[in-house]
């Protein structure tokens, strides 16, 4: 955006276009002279090595390449496209109430769709961080505006009244003398035949009528008919299922391959192929592709973690932990806690379709970096990134996992190779086991104090190297080169901008180190902070105990602000913080601040035999979080009720990170391959009560809401769990030590489809 | 290839695909029902949860040459019109309490949903906690807290 001049007051555009196309511009504009630095502060060397920057800031410096547009169209419905990707977290059905709010068009006018890569945005079309209506709030309301200003204008030629006499409501003008105009018939009448700069005010806070009102999803109706479409729906022509042979151990590649001509002459099969991350396989049907990956007999050299276990990866941990300082003569409190691999995957699998020519590509896929993703797939392919069309397909899931763009380089490269379309799809075992996964990290914390005073807050946070290799968005990347933090990683930048400490906690000292980039990691939903978190709230418990204080009014004395304590105070007055609790029951409290919003949850857990022991075949019972409390307060909450969504989602992620979910490693690989191995939150472990409050809004402006709920309810049921069984837990989640299934072979690679599915019917 | 004849949401239809191929494809990659979803293709994840004869099944786990001529297939997309509505009372909670994130699991979240109630009327009484706990559909972003609150209100309205 540029600067608002005078409050409220923005700088957008109308476009050159038949009907009305207005516009404003999206984030921080990227400079000639900027470039260099920013290309000094780049995160990793595989996207400098690829991605040239000079090209896309040349891109970025035509006057209005970095522009997102509101069209008004003649059937009276108004389009957007979004340079960001719908994983389920809501954006399309916000983004939509936006418009709604600014140009008075009922939501069911406004149709949002997600933008095709657009390689001038540069680091403007990541979605990650918890940052895309942070970055859109202002922008599409003030494209959205003018479109206003513009309908209203031609209207008053039309119905031949003063602008002030005209009001629109529900996408309809009309005239103080009753003459009304459907916006539908003003779209070619307001539009401009060359483009132009225009000024606009904002609606005032205090008149919204859509934004700040709970919303259902727009996207619901398709959803729950089956209409809507996700990338292994879509219709491409001559676009045959495909999947690949992986290897038994994490990045292995293909020595040679023993069956080629007899794999190739199985039902169905079309092509078999060997590529850079397995042997491919085209078919008829997926069915046919799974029993042909299963057929295959191939030799595999080893991989990037050969050899490598859970203890293995513990001790390089070890090795690469940074000091604590020189110990205080003051008391202190220290823990270290263990946190273990966790599989990054969402229900669709990773997949795409790809069509690659020999002049030209065209890429469908769930895509969080999708800019990143086309110049990859060009380079890969040898064409030039202007040869590559990315189309963004609404994603089943993310939380993360779609920053990368795996199956979409991997069905490029097949579609290349055997000069076919190809919907590519992994395997539930091959998302398991070479996915992406939250990398294993340990957390030493220390705090000293005195009386009742603390003096000073450690945390050393130590951690398998998380793939930052897509590029991390403008709010990082437009920050680093301010930052007075020197010649140090990306990633340590990262972790300093996410991770603060909340609590008035004297001197404190927070430091990142990695090691080992063996392993396909990622930024799981949160990245760094529920483990630091958890490990955070849990110290801050013992501290409590030390200075015998309660929990709940120990954070309450040193938070920072009035709207902490606020959230604080709610979940403990809602959920009757202290009530009397039978033996193996307990509470637990936990606060967490990030992307300008902040959370507290309180929980209830029961940890007593009957409930951990209950009978569920091939699942983890384990103690129950019974009750779960959240409050919220995200500044302004565009759409309390996609927000309550986000943090429900973020309370059964916190119970699965605490209790039940993780990878675990051996010789070389991680042994789940199924969601009857990885124990995510499944209905028997949902609290039978579960309580959002969104606070009333603080602020102006919307804080970001898509993963905070995840590290507070990590960190409460922690807290609650340890309060239970009276021992403070140090290694998650905290069933790992019991290995809770039979792993699959490795070879094959993905297990037999069933064939008794009738003796299941109920 | 063999020739398979049977009915899918009402319709009868004719394929001609190898016998051991799972239903799930044939709806999938054959007929281009894409309603069910794949999520795991072991019968573990219930993505593509489906009514045979309106009992739930999951068509990754079964072979094509198991269903009859005069079996019915309904999936997601058939069904509102086992009901003769443009959407089941079980859609329609889902939508008044607003369950869908991603959306992906929400097909076969729906059809379990459905087939549980008519289980448990059958047996002459109402839904528990227990019933809902036994509910084996994966959501990845957590929408089981209001799948529980959908499943009791469509169970009303059923």
């Amino acid at each position: 955006m540029r600067e608002p001049i005078g409050r409220r007051r923005f700088l957008g555009y109308v476009l050159a276009a038949p009907t009305l196309v207005t516009a404003a511009e999206i984030g921080l504009r990227p400079s000639v002279a900027a470039a260099s630095s920013a290309d000094a502060q780049l995160p990793s060397p595989n996207i400098t090595n690829i991605v040239d920057l000079n090209d896309l800031m040349t891109l970025a410096a035509t006057p209005t390449s970095g522009l997102i547009a509101v069209e008004v169209g003649q059937d009276g419905m108004v389009s957007f496209a979004l340079p960001r990707a719908e994983v389920g977290q809501g954006i399309t059905t916000s983004t939509a109430m936006l418009i709604a709010e600014e140009l008075s068009v009922p939501l069911e006018r406004v149709r949002i769709t997600l933008a095709d890569a657009r390689p001038e945005l540069v680091f403007n079309q990541l979605t990650g961080g918890s940052n895309t209506t942070f970055a859109t709030y202002t922008p599409i309301r003030v494209a959205a505006a003018i479109a206003r200003r513009r309908l209203l204008d031609a209207a008053a030629i039309a119905l031949g009244s003063a602008v002030t006499d005209l009001s629109l409501r529900a996408g309809t003008i009309v005239s103080r003398s009753g003459r009304s105009i459907d916006i539908g018939a003003l779209a070619d009448k307001a539009a401009s035949t060359q483009t132009q700069q225009v000024s606009v005010e904002l609606a005032p806070r205090e008149s919204f009528t859509v934004i700040g009102k709970p919303h259902s999803r727009i996207d619901a109706l398709d959803a729950v008919t089956g209409r809507k479409k996700f990338a292994m729906d879509l219709d491409v022509p001559d676009a045959k299922p495909t999947m690949v042979c992986r290897p038994p151990t994490i990045n292995g590649k293909v020595g040679s391959v023993a069956n080629l001509t007899e794999v190739r002459a199985m039902a169905g099969v079309t092509h078999v192929v060997v590529i850079s991350t397995g042997v491919a396989v085209r078919a008829e049907t997926f069915g046919q592709c799974i029993d042909a990956v299963r057929a295959l007999r191939v030799t595999w050299k080893p991989g990037t973690a050969a050899g490598k276990s859970d203890e293995t990866v513990r001790q390089e941990l070890e090795r690469a932990e940074l000091p604590l300082g020189l110990p205080p003569l003051t008391p202190t409190v220290e823990g270290k806690f263990t946190f273990y691999f966790r599989g990054n995957s969402a229900l669709e699998t990773n997949c795409a379709v790809a069509d690659v020519r020999a002049d030209r590509a065209e890429i469908w896929s769930g895509l969080k970096s999708p800019i990143v993703a086309q110049q990859t797939i060009a380079a890969k392919l040898g064409l030039p990134a202007s040869r590559v069309a990315v189309h963004v397909v609404q994603g089943g899931g993310s939380f993360g996992r779609k920053l990368f763009f795996d199956a979409a380089l991997e069905a490029a490269e097949v579609s290349q190779k055997i000069g076919k379309p190809v919907k590519l799809m992994w395997h539930r075992a091959d998302d398991a086991r070479q996915g992406r996964a939250h990398p294993m990290v340990t957390s030493r914390v220390r705090v000293s104090y005195l009386g009742g005073t603390v003096l000073g807050y450690e945390q050393r946070h130590t951690s398998v190297a998380t793939d930052l290799g897509h590029g991390i968005g403008e709010i990082i990347t437009g920050l680093a080169a301010q930052l007075p933090v020197g010649d140090i990683g990306f990633s340590e930048i990262f972790f300093k901008l996410s991770q603060t400490t909340p609590y008035d906690f004297g001197a404190t000292s927070l430091l990142l180190s990695e090691t080992d980039k063996g392993f396909n990691t990622g930024s799981m939903r949160n990245v760094y902070s529920p483990d630091a978190t958890c490990a955070r709230e849990l110290i801050v418990d013992q501290v409590a105990a030390r200075m015998r204080r309660d929990p709940y009014q120990f954070r309450r004395d040193f938070l920072h602000d009035d709207r902490s304590r606020a959230v604080l105070d709610k979940v403990a007055e809602v959920g009757q913080w202290g009530r009397q609790m039978p033996a193996g029951t307990a509470q637990g409290i936990a606060f967490h601040a990030e992307y300008k919003s902040v959370s507290a949850v309180l929980v209830e857990i029961d940890c007593r035999p009957a409930t951990v022991n209950r009978p569920i075949r091939e699942g983890v019972t384990g103690p129950r979080v019974t009750r779960a409390v959240f409050a919220v307060d995200v500044g302004l909450a565009v759409n309390p009720r996609g927000l309550e969504a986000q943090m429900m989602g973020g309370v059964s992620d916190g119970i699965a990170l605490a209790l039940t979910s993780s990878l675990h490693l051996r010789d070389g690989y991680f042994l789940e391959a199924s969601w009857d191995n990885y124990f995510y939150t499944r209905q028997w472990n949902t609290p039978l009560e579960l309580q959002i409050i969104v606070m009333p809004s603080t602020s102006e402006r919307p804080g970001g809401a898509g993963e905070l709920g995840v590290a507070p309810s990590m960190a409460a049921v922690a807290c609650a769990y340890g309060r239970a069984t009276g021992t403070m837990p140090t290694s998650f989640p905290i069933n790992h030590g019991t290995l809770s299934f039979e792993p699959k072979p490795t070879v094959p690679p993905v297990p037999p489809s069933p064939t008794d599915g009738l003796n299941y019917a109920s | 290839m063999p020739e398979r004849t049977f009915r899918v949401n009402g319709r009868q239809v004719t394929v001609d695909v190898p016998d051991d191929v799972r239903l799930l494809w044939v709806l999938r990659d054959v007929l281009g029902i894409t309603g069910p979803k794949y999520g795991c293709g072991i019968n573990v994840c219930k993505a593509c949860t489906s009514h045979l004869n309106g009992k739930a099944v999951n068509p990754c786990a079964i072979p094509v040459r198991d269903i009859q001529p005069t079996d019915e297939v309904t999936t997601i997309e058939g069904l509102p019109a086992t009901v003769g509505k443009e959407l089941h009372p079980m859609q329609q909670a889902w939508l008044d309490h607003d369950v869908v994130q991603c959306g992906y699991c929400q097909p076969g979240q729906i059809m379990a949903a459905v087939a549980l109630v008519r289980r448990v009327a059958a047996q002459g009484r109402g839904i528990t906690d227990d019933d809902l706990d036994g509910l084996r559909n994966m959501c990845r972003c957590g929408t089981y807290f209001r799948i529980r609150e959908a499943i009791r209100a469509g169970a009303a309205n059923m």
